[in-house]
């Protein structure tokens, strides 16, 4: 059972690594793949905008209600509690946290979306066509996931400390001069570097994984939800053991 | 013309083609017919590149298929039209653009020579004006008819069909088999037609592969079949006693 279960990770994995070589393939027509890019970029930035905001929001507000409900009472200065929310946001939540949920969010709609077009045929369509479907399929996911999640983890990071002062004041819980102070003490620009590598290999992971649970997905619609649920489950996987790497490497 | 040399292909210990040899010629409308799970869409599927055989050889005139360079079967590909079960059209993309595609991809003319072009290839499948409809809007019939207006924007040399009147109502079936076979002969093409519809065959099967047990059981045109004596074919196409009964009749036997 577990031999079998090794053997099936390790011959996924061989696959994915040989299809990415065959993704990463040069372009029949650059406007055509650019169109399709800018297509993606829409749907995966813009279109994540409204939940990344509102999830962000509650990321900073609890982070700093619960820090409160710990340092409060003790010898730890309240403004501490600005720049500890500030410096998880920054090197944890808003990569860690954000890319997961566009696991779900983006992640399952790139396998569904490939896995339907696999099913109705379409990839056979481009394939007789010619067109190298693996690199059509993933180049311009990946290119926007590349340049649109990083955008959103900055917006997150704002967001959730934005969330984290205004629970705070409006909580009345410390004034907002601590949160500030808390905010510009200890800064160290590195971890923004941190967080921004973080955003581009979990952008990588979540967008190739899913892409590749979606185009080699069999027939029926049981088979199109299992890749949909081992595209999120999955690159969540991949997020967090990359998250491990990076924080090893990078700190 | 297409040739099929020998063909074998097996999935597992399931041996599905076991030696395929026929021609398709130019100019005619060429129809692999069976029964389900007779390897129709395995064998057409080998024909256009999607599946490589186990053994044996596809030859486009004098080349052959499989022993193309990357460059020369890309080349190839672009000669070759194809028309899917389910139309296979990009649901996010409208009419114009699931046809303009291979425009995009292959050509250089202009956004104003594409759209002329989409118009003009619209106009051959009776859909002129639906350019900015997407697939979710049309009916099965008017996808299959996108379907085959996307396949010829590029004037291929080989059509091939899938199954093109599955889930379409009698009527609409004859008009696309018409169509197909109006464009076969105006453009000069070679089609090769996956079907298991027997009005299909009476209709348009200029040249007739049956296919059983993974072999060629019979090959001719609609003519031969009246007149023939031949079990298998006859079993196929009048599989119901009540056609049976009335070919013996109109055949005065």
């Amino acid at each position: 059972m577990i031999g079998k279960l090794i053997y099936g990770l390790f011959f996924q994995l061989g696959q994915w690594v040989l299809w990415m070589n065959h993704a990463f393939s040069r372009p029949e027509k650059l406007k055509v793949y650019w169109r399709e890019t800018v297509r993606q970029m829409n749907e995966l930035g813009v279109g994540s905008l409204p939940v990344v905001i509102i999830i962000s929001v509650f990321f900073g507000a609890v982070t700093t209600v619960q820090f409160y409900y710990q340092i409060s009472g003790t010898f730890v200065p309240n403004y501490y509690i600005g720049y500890i929310v500030r410096d998880m946001t920054i090197i944890e939540l808003a990569p860690t946290f954000t890319c997961m949920l566009l696991a779900g969010k983006v992640g399952s709609n790139i396998a569904t979306e490939i896995g339907g077009m696999r099913q109705k045929e379409i990839i056979d369509a481009m394939e007789v066509m010619g067109v190298n479907t693996a690199a059509f399929l993933v180049l311009p996911r990946l290119v926007a996931a590349v340049f649109m999640i990083p955008l959103l983890v900055i917006l997150a990071a704002a967001i959730s400390i934005l969330g984290g002062y205004f629970a705070s004041v409006w909580g009345h819980l410390f004034t907002s001069s601590e949160f500030l102070q808390g905010l510009h003490s200890f800064f160290i620009p590195y971890n923004v570097y941190i967080m921004l590598v973080k955003a581009v290999t979990f952008a990588f992971l979540l967008t190739t994984i899913s892409a590749y649970q979606g185009y080699f997905v069999k027939s029926g619609s049981i088979e199109l939800g299992r890749a949909s649920t081992n595209a999120v489950v999955l690159s969540d996987v991949a997020i967090l053991v990359a998250d491990y790497i990076i924080a090893i490497l990078m700190t | 013309m297409i040739r099929a040399v020998d063909i074998k292909k097996s999935f597992g210990d399931k041996e599905v083609l076991r030696g395929i040899s026929s021609e398709f010629y130019k100019g005619k409308t060429n129809l692999i017919i069976g029964r389900s799970g007779a390897g129709k869409t395995v064998l057409l599927k080998i024909l256009v590149g999607l599946f490589r055989p186990d053994e044996g050889a596809v030859w486009y005139e004098n080349q052959c298929f499989f022993d193309l360079s990357k460059k020369e079967t890309q080349q190839l590909r672009m000669k070759i039209g194809m028309l899917f079960q389910g139309g296979a059209l990009f649901d996010s993309w409208n009419v114009e653009e699931n046809i303009r595609f291979p425009l995009d991809m292959y050509t250089n003319l202009t956004l104003g020579e594409k759209k002329k072009r989409v118009a003009e290839v619209l106009e051959k499948v009776e859909l002129s004006g639906v350019e900015p409809k997407y697939p979710s809007e049309l009916s099965g019939g008017m996808q299959k008819r996108v379907g085959i207006a996307r396949a010829i924007v590029l004037n291929p040399q080989y059509l091939f069909c899938d199954e093109p009147n599955s889930g379409l109502d009698p009527k609409t079936a004859i008009v696309i088999d018409k169509l197909i076979q109006d464009i076969t002969r105006h453009y000069n093409i070679t089609t090769v037609i996956n079907t298991h519809d027997m009005n299909s065959v009476m209709e348009i099967g200029d040249n007739i592969l049956l296919l059983k047990d993974g072999l060629v059981a019979w090959q001719g045109n609609k003519e031969q079949i009246i007149t023939s004596n031949d079990d298998t074919i006859l079993e196929f196409i009048f599989a119901s006693p009540f056609l049976k009964r009335l070919r013996k009749k109109a055949l005065g036997l």
